[in-house]
């Protein structure tokens, strides 16, 4: 018999757990007045930050938020020509010198300030966690209230891989002190578009 | 194997008074930022009674999602393999590796390969493993086992670990300062990250219906080192299937929340494949899992998420501290697990709670912890696994317990007698409770006379 099969067994030989159907999430879970704001206080809480500007000045305010980085990549289409385009890269080894990346959220989630990135259309995950620093982008109109309504846009049919980030990389291993940036960005950024 | 006995390794922790109250505290800072976090929810306790529902419903249909798991993840290119215990465990990712001729591997928080012991396993065959958790990093240099699941160093003060790193990554020796350590650690590990030819991680979430897994971290380590390398092993028990992709909403806003008291982890990562030109490996692992559900006292204990919160608040957990358990699980919830694995190994686990109640207030999948751990206690009795000494109170308190007339006039005498007598000989060397605390002082009448007197006031 082989290992699954044996697991197999001894989970049906004796389960006494007895099965009671599956919660429905039907319009579940709080909501907020104003779900941008929900998310600039909740991002800041976790050592984040948010703006939200008009389109056209996206390049601007990236060069004056970050004024001395040089290395700066991104995967949106509309910064393609400026910055490094990381799709074109084969190895993501090479991300590893990268001090800022811009890269495209598909929607951002009030309750938690995360926002949900996925390999749509980023071919190395790593550029998520490499970058010393890290801007997402989302469009304004895409914010969610809560978790119940974010699994709801999301399917992997088509993905193998996909993370909700919540500010930049933190740790508090040492007695419990809040350090940022631990393994991947040391600060990060939400940009909303208008 | 020696039987384990929490007593004797708590005293030794709780001789150095200073830090046990500083751990005490620490951890009750924790607790407290759970409370505000649930409090912010308002349908918090509705998302526990789904969480429980989830999970009760996942495992009386276990084998099932297991199988539509397997079949789900293979068809994504993930390949899914079972090993029935520890050691087959390590064998499947030792013969992974090697087929690949790995070296260097980079593992994130799993508390599965530190129950199945991988890392002396791996490292006896010359793989090189370093964990990338800061707080297990830290461990690992100081060869100590992690002493909490969610915060591995808690028990650690800031010079432990200026010590340690002085040591190992040569930082200056009386520099304590978190984030210069921090930075310190973020360097070395970096290194690691781009040298390892194998990211290993746990599983927080194996969602059935997808065939994917998820694993929550704050600080990135698990995702940097399964996006760098080209091998990327998952390995994870049977008990963490969920059915859909949505019922993962419900445990993303209570696991962070109840562990650190964040609104959710920095990262939730989804791991649905492999890297390009990459391959993805899960390993399934029983170890004497799937017993639990022919025990209707303990089944329950099967839908832990591992947050920690039972840990955080539990006051003996908080004064004893990780290592006098010694299981890889500490708390409340590692003495029912540890006792229904090995009774004889851990008889003294589930005396080392004072049935307050408290962890399973907290608990968000609203394991019935203090139950069991009473429930463990009587059948360690039936079993006559446990201490002579301990089986004569027993008996004692039960016949005491059982008569209101011979409690009372017990409780009368003791009022008037243990004020006359000398201290010496109230600290005997029998009195192990009485080693690092006070007897309270007595009170003149007992709560009954009180209450019978009128001089309690009832509103
Ligand atoms: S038993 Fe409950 S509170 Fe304790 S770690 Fe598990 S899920 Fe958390």
């Amino acid at each position: 018999m082989s290992s699954k099969e044996k697991i197999l067994k001894e989970i049906r030989k004796n389960n006494l757990a007895k099965d009671m159907g599956l919660p429905a999430y039907i319009n579940f879970g709080i909501k907020f007045e104003n779900p941008y704001k929900t998310f600039c206080e909740m991002i800041q809480s976790v050592g984040g930050d948010a703006i939200c500007i008009k389109e056209e000045s996206l390049y601007d305010t990236i060069k004056k938020l970050y004024p001395n980085e040089n290395n700066i990549a991104s995967n949106l289409e509309e910064l393609k020509e400026k910055f490094l385009d990381t799709n074109l890269e084969n190895d993501p080894h090479n991300l590893n010198t990268v001090d800022l990346a811009i890269v495209k959220g598909e929607f951002a989630v009030a309750e938690n300030g995360a926002v949900w990135v996925s390999n749509k259309s980023n071919r190395h995950r790593a550029l998520y966690f490499i970058a010393q620093n890290i801007i997402l982008v989302v469009k304004k109109e895409d914010i969610v209230n809560n978790m119940h309504e974010a699994y709801e846009k999301i399917d992997f049919d088509d993905l193998t891989y996909g993370v909700f980030v919540s500010g930049p990389s933190k740790t508090a291993d040492i007695e419990q002190s809040l350090v940022i940036g631990a393994h991947g960005p040391k600060s990060g950024y939400v940009i909303f578009l208008e | 194997m020696s039987i384990h006995n929490h007593p004797k390794k708590a005293k030794e922790f709780v001789s150095n008074d200073e830090r046990m109250h500083w751990h005490d505290k620490a951890l009750w800072f924790v607790r407290e930022k759970r409370d505000k976090a649930s409090k912010s929810i308002p349908e918090w306790e509705k998302l526990r009674e789904y969480a429980q529902q989830i999970k009760t419903h996942t495992m009386a249909n276990l084998d099932k999602y297991l199988l539509e798991f397997e079949e789900n993840a293979t068809k994504r290119g993930i390949k899914v393999h079972f090993a029935k215990d520890a050691k087959e465990h390590n064998e499947i990712v030792y013969n992974i590796l090697k087929e690949h001729q790995v070296k260097k591997v980079v593992k994130s928080k799993s508390m599965l390969t530190e129950e199945c012991h991988l890392n002396p396993f791996l490292e006896k065959k010359g793989i090189e493993v370093v964990d990338t958790d800061l707080g297990e990093r830290i461990v690992q240099f100081r060869k100590e086992p992690p002493s909490h699941i969610v915060l591995p160093a808690i028990h650690l003060k800031k010079e432990d670990v200026a010590k340690t790193f002085h040591k190992e990554l040569g930082t200056d020796e009386n520099n304590s300062d978190p984030t210069y350590l921090t930075r310190a650690a973020r360097e070395h590990l970096r290194g690691k990250f781009l040298e390892a030819d194998a990211g290993i991680t746990g599983v927080n979430f194996a969602i059935a219906n997808t065939g994917g897994v998820v694993v929550c971290t704050n600080e990135g380590n698990a995702d940097m080192g399964s996006s760098l390398p080209k091998l990327h092993i998952a390995c994870m028990g049977i008990e963490k299937i969920i059915p859909r992709l949505q019922d993962l909403s419900i445990f993303t806003r209570l696991l962070a929340r109840s562990a650190t008291g964040q609104p959710i982890t920095t990262y939730t990562s989804h791991y649905h494949g492999a890297i390009e030109n990459g391959e993805m490996h899960i390993v399934i692992v029983d170890n004497n899992r799937a017993n639990f559900l022919s025990s209707n006292k303990y089944k329950k204990a099967l839908n832990c998420i591992r947050c920690g919160a039972c840990m955080n608040t539990c006051p003996v957990y908080r004064r004893s501290g990780g290592h006098s358990y010694d299981y890889v699980i500490p708390g409340p919830i590692g003495s029912s697990l540890a006792t229904f694995r090995d009774p004889k190994l851990h008889k003294t686990l589930s005396f080392a709670c004072s049935l307050c109640g408290s962890c399973s207030n907290v608990c968000p999948v609203k394991i019935d912890l203090d139950s069991q751990l009473y429930n463990h206690r009587q059948d360690l009795y039936e079993k006559n696994i446990i201490s002579t000494k301990k089986r004569v109170v027993m008996k004692l308190s039960v016949w005491v317990l059982n008569s209101p007339i011979l409690f009372s006039i017990l409780g009368k005498i003791t009022r008037k007698i243990v004020p006359l007598i000398p201290k010496k000989i109230i600290y005997n060397r029998f009195n192990i409770w009485g080693k690092q605390r006070d007897i309270p002082n007595m009170p003149t009448k007992s709560f009954k006379e009180l209450y019978k007197e009128g001089s309690i006031d009832v509103k």
